[in-house]
């Protein structure tokens, strides 16, 4: 009997891992496992330790609350080693729908197009600046070579 | 040595007291951080959601989602004026992609984005039957899928379907409130990305949380709270129709 309870007990412990029991019914280590997964989104903050001048522009507009890996993606890559990973320009005519494109349950004040009535397909990038989004300048004293807004309609 | 029962009683709390110091195993990843000083849910500010899908994406590229599974996901309600006790719900491919434009006029329409609720009292870590899945003593539930069978009966108890299997590794798997993001200081992928902060990371235990704050002045709920679960994901602005 005594070399039973024995027997149970040294086997016991050499099969419940180390830490089953630490804080509870289940081991341990596990959450400093779960918690070692490397990040892939960076955070706005690193991003702005780099990129301040596109964050100052960013502050002025309404895109201020939108962090900068909504629309780049995750960039902790590049956050990590900026010189070779360099992140390709989000497209506009994708990328501004996927929020502003109209929809019904939308809050009601959320500024919403139909894409194919405003710009007819064109990427919003032609006529928005995307971290200032508010056109702001007279149609007329626009850059060379880039259409107003009633051109890109037509 | 001869062993005898004066000794072994000797023997056995000093026994006691340096196993205590074996099982403190590993040490944590983030070395500043304290597991009883927080104590983590988050807040959904439904009249703010867009539906854009954001938060989808982003928990897939953060957690390695596979296709077709989702740790968050959003819905798409649709109350009609002469139905409100049957919403129609869609969730296409999760809301990852966003929502195809309403051609329902009329009614009631929002977005409701979901996620494991970290329920205080959660049902999937009680059904457990090896203890692989379990609350964190930050209030986090997570899966240990180095000790996870693949019974799912954790997928079974959950009332609001926040988990599944992995079809790689066969075990369960769920939104891990981003667990190796909050505890280095960031807030979770999906919050991080959030473009009108619909989405909130929250601390009920850091005084200086502005949640504290949003609760005394909102009408919050959670979901299912009849079944006692001690969710803590809360939601501001909830139709009585959501599920």
């Amino acid at each position: 009997m005594a070399i039973a309870v024995v027997a149970f007990i040294v086997l016991r412990a050499a099969v419940v891992p180390r830490s089953f029991g630490e804080y509870g019914h289940y081991r341990g280590a596990a959450m400093a496992e779960i918690a070692a997964r490397p990040v892939a989104f960076a955070g706005h903050d690193v991003c702005e330790n780099c990129h301040s001048d596109i964050a100052d522009q960013k502050k002025l507009g309404k895109h201020a609350v939108v962090a900068c890996e909504a629309c780049h993606g995750a960039q902790a890559r590049h956050a990590d080693d900026p010189g070779s990973i360099t992140p390709p320009k989000p497209d506009t005519a994708i990328i501004c729908a996927r929020c502003h494109e109209a929809n019904s349950a939308k809050p009601k004040a959320f500024p919403q197009v139909v894409t194919a009535d405003h710009s007819g397909g064109n990427a919003c990038g032609i006529c928005h600046q995307p971290h200032r989004p508010k056109i702001e300048t007279e149609p007329e004293t626009k850059a060379a070579g880039s259409k107003t807004a009633a051109e890109v309609k037509k | 040595m001869e062993i005898t029962r004066r000794r072994l009683l000797v023997l056995l709390p000093a026994a006691a007291v340096a196993w205590k110091y074996v099982q403190a195993g590993t040490p944590e990843a983030s070395p500043n951080y304290k597991l009883t000083e927080h104590w983590w849910s988050m807040l959904i500010d439904i009249p703010k959601c867009i539906g854009c899908g954001s938060c989808v994406r982003a928990c897939a590229e953060e957690n390695d989602v596979p296709d077709g599974y989702y740790r968050t996901w959003i819905e798409r309600y649709h109350v009609a004026d002469w139905k409100i006790e049957r919403p129609d719900v869609e969730s296409p491919d999760g809301g990852k992609q966003g929502f195809p434009a309403n051609e329902e006029s009329g009614g009631k329409n929002f977005f409701v984005p979901k996620l494991c609720n970290h329920c205080a009292d959660s049902p999937c870590t009680q059904v457990c039957p090896v203890g692989a899945t379990f609350i964190s003593p930050d209030g986090v539930v997570l899966v240990d899928k180095s000790y996870c069978l693949g019974c799912r009966y954790c997928v079974q108890a959950c009332p609001y379907g926040c988990r599944f299997i992995n079809p790689k590794t066969h075990t369960a798997e769920k939104c891990t409130l981003c667990y190796h993001r909050i505890t280095k200081g960031l807030t979770t992928a999906c919050c991080e990305v959030c473009p009108t902060g619909a989405r909130q990371l929250v601390d009920l235990k850091n005084p200086k949380d502005p949640i504290h704050e949003f609760l005394k002045t909102h009408t919050v709920q959670i979901l299912k709270p009849h079944m006692a679960t001690g969710a803590k994901v809360f939601y501001n602005g909830m139709d009585g129709s959501v599920r």
